[in-house]
């Protein structure tokens, strides 16, 4: 596994509202994100989270600090600039899924290709590829409103992975998910970000996920409190355990 | 994939396609129509000057159209005319409306065309019935029979009255339709002169021939110097001045361009109303679209695509309409005339129209904040 970060965030500072309603929603966030690991980021409600997962995402443009991915700093670039960098490095995963009612399985996963400029058989063969990855291969031509919650959201993890991002940003994937269905997704990022050498970082604060991760970044108002790995040897279950036992201890 | 998600956009709810389709439907048909009367118009007010065998138009001075030319030209303009170099012929035309007395009672306004075929200067055309020979018989006239109820008769052999004199119906023509409604009867000059009651020499324009390889110009301004009180025009100049005196100056033309405005302006809001609801409805997808990485061109693509294939279904059933409409109106007194030109013209046009539509919802969506894409 290279240690290499392929995203840097660096003193990440962004300012919400203007006037006496502004809010500052990050105070100096730093953070990396390594090949290989499936990180979390967990913290309360307004806590930041979802704010910082658009400034790396590079939807959102910080108040200060730099984010750079694959080498490449998000500073000063328009917007049409910084959706080149969504499309050529960053996979996002959404909550809600954020699914195409209109296009089937398929062609949900296409689009992410087409948008990069990938069309016809190989865009096609690609998009058929992913969604086999993700256990889909028998639902290719569904429609997302006749897929259960589940494959939806691995429709979008197949969407997300399909350009081979080097991140992909994840937010609240279980979220929406029962306890089945939470569990297979967050076992197929974990083996997205280790057996395909990418960084995944998801938002969430469902403790079931916190088996999975390899690290898991603790935010609150705004500034990173905290950040534990999983010790090495340790498979799912034991960090688990190991987080209950800490937090436990504290109280 | 720009087309697939512009068709799936629209087709995903039916009522809306339904109605924008209904608005661009709607438009085309009114358009068709409104240009197509105008188109008919403007063929039956200058299909005569069109069918005539003339370079130039020697007219009264003021003439307002061909049914209206004025003031009577003289055999001494005419052979005034004849001396200019670079003159072939100059052929008499007499044209005037005078009374048509049924032969049952009643009686019509008709226009009279006093032509001797021969000259080759305006031969009675679309003759369906009867010949030159036949109309050039003693009392003979040639009648439309578009026009049959109008003027009272059933066919040849029907004699009616023109002024004070008898005339019998020995030629039919077909479909020569008339924009001031007064029926066109075809006549050999000299009766026609007889029957508008106009001394022997006189003629209401004179259809001017040019030698091969004369300068129109230049036989023109000849013309004007020699013949004081009339006006010399080419063949173009003339159909435009009756197009102008009929279509725009008794406001006729006005309101069918006005009404064919009016369709293109109800079909560009319905559309634009349906197209910037629909844009609304998929915001969340183009949010999405967004940040996934597309550029702004690629959404504002697919709004375009879905204006296109609402433009292409909205015509081809737009145009079915009006072709049904057209083919209706084929016997009416105003029938509609729909030309290739005026079929792309409306096509360019129906495109134009929805794209000018699809620039509210371009708007709108570049003003995507694809950060919403996290609050969903």
């Amino acid at each position: 596994m290279s240690d290499e970060p392929v995203l840097i965030a660096e003193n990440v500072v962004m300012e919400l509202g203007k006037g006496a309603a502004k809010v500052m929603a990050l105070k100096g966030v730093s953070l990396q994100l390594i090949p290989g690991e499936l990180t979390l980021l967990m913290g309360p409600s307004g806590s930041g989270k979802t704010t910082l997962l658009s400034i790396l995402g590079c939807i959102l443009t910080p108040t200060s600090g730099t984010i750079t991915i694959d080498g490449q700093s998000s500073a000063g670039l328009s917007a049409e600039q910084l959706a080149r960098l969504r499309r050529r490095h960053i996979g996002f995963i959404f909550q809600s899924y954020n699914l195409f009612p209109t296009l089937n399985a398929i062609e949900n996963v296409r689009i992410a290709l087409d948008v990069l400029g990938q069309k016809g058989y190989a865009a096609a063969s690609r998009a058929e590829e992913v969604l086999r990855e993700v256990g889909l291969g028998n639902r290719l031509q569904n429609y997302p409103g006749t897929l259960s919650g589940g494959e939806q959201q691995r429709v979008a993890v197949a969407r997300a992975i399909a350009a081979s991002p080097s991140v992909v940003l994840a937010d609240e994937p279980t979220a929406a998910l029962d306890s089945v269905n939470g569990h297979a997704v967050m076992a197929l990022l974990a083996k997205i970000a280790r057996e395909q050498k990418r960084c995944v970082l998801a938002v969430t604060h469902d403790p079931r996920t916190l088996g999975y991760a390899d690290r898991v970044i603790r935010i609150e108002d705004g500034r990173i409190v905290g950040e534990e790995r999983r010790p090495d040897g340790l498979d799912a279950p034991e960090i688990t355990d190991l987080t209950k036992k800490r937090r436990k201890k504290n109280v | 994939m720009i087309l697939t998600l512009a068709f799936r956009n629209l087709f995903h709810d039916r009522i809306r396609l339904a109605v924008t389709l209904v608005g661009i439907l709607f438009s085309i048909v009114l358009v068709a129509v409104q240009l197509g009367l105008y188109l008919g118009s403007s063929r039956m007010i200058t299909d005569m000057i069109e069918r005539s065998n003339s370079d130039l138009w020697i007219t009264a001075f003021g003439a307002k159209s061909f049914e209206e030319g004025g003031t009577l030209l003289t055999s001494r303009e005419r052979h005034q005319a004849l001396a200019v170099p670079g003159v072939k012929a100059v052929v008499p035309l007499v044209v005037a409306f005078n009374e048509w007395r049924k032969p049952n009672g009643g009686s019509a306004r008709v226009l009279v065309v006093g032509t001797d075929a021969e000259d080759g200067g305006l031969a009675p055309y679309n003759l369906v019935n009867g010949t030159w020979e036949d109309i050039k018989a003693p009392e003979a006239v040639a009648a439309d029979d578009t026009y049959f109820e109008e003027l009272g008769i059933s066919g040849i052999g029907d004699t009616a009255q023109i002024g004070q004199s008898r005339v019998r119906v020995r030629a039919l023509t077909h479909g020569i339709r008339s924009f001031t409604k007064s029926p066109s009867v075809f006549t050999p000059i000299d009766r026609a002169r007889s029957l508008l009651n106009i001394d022997g020499d006189r003629a209401t324009f004179l259809l001017v021939q040019l030698e091969q390889g004369a300068n129109p110009e230049t036989v023109r301004q000849e013309l004007r110097q020699r013949l004081e009180g009339t006006e010399v025009l080419t063949k173009v100049e003339f159909r435009d001045r009756s197009l102008v005196n009929w279509l725009f100056k008794t406001g006729a033309g006005v309101a069918l361009i006005g009404g064919a405005l009016l369709g293109i302006l109800v079909g560009t809001v319905i559309v634009a109303q349906t197209l910037y609801s629909s844009t609304k409805d998929h915001i969340n997808e183009f949010a999405t679209l967004r940040a996934l990485g597309s550029s702004s061109g690629y959404i504002h693509k697919v709004i375009l695509a879905q204006a296109g294939l609402s433009a292409l279904i909205g015509y081809v059933l737009g145009m079915i309409i009006s072709l049904l409409v057209l083919y209706l109106s084929r016997n009416s007194p105003l029938p509609l005339v729909m030309t290739p030109s005026l079929a792309l013209g409306l096509f360019a046009l129906t495109l134009g129209m929805c794209a000018i539509s699809a620039v509210s919802a371009i708007v709108k969506v570049t003003k995507i904040d694809s950060a919403t894409v996290f609050s969903r």
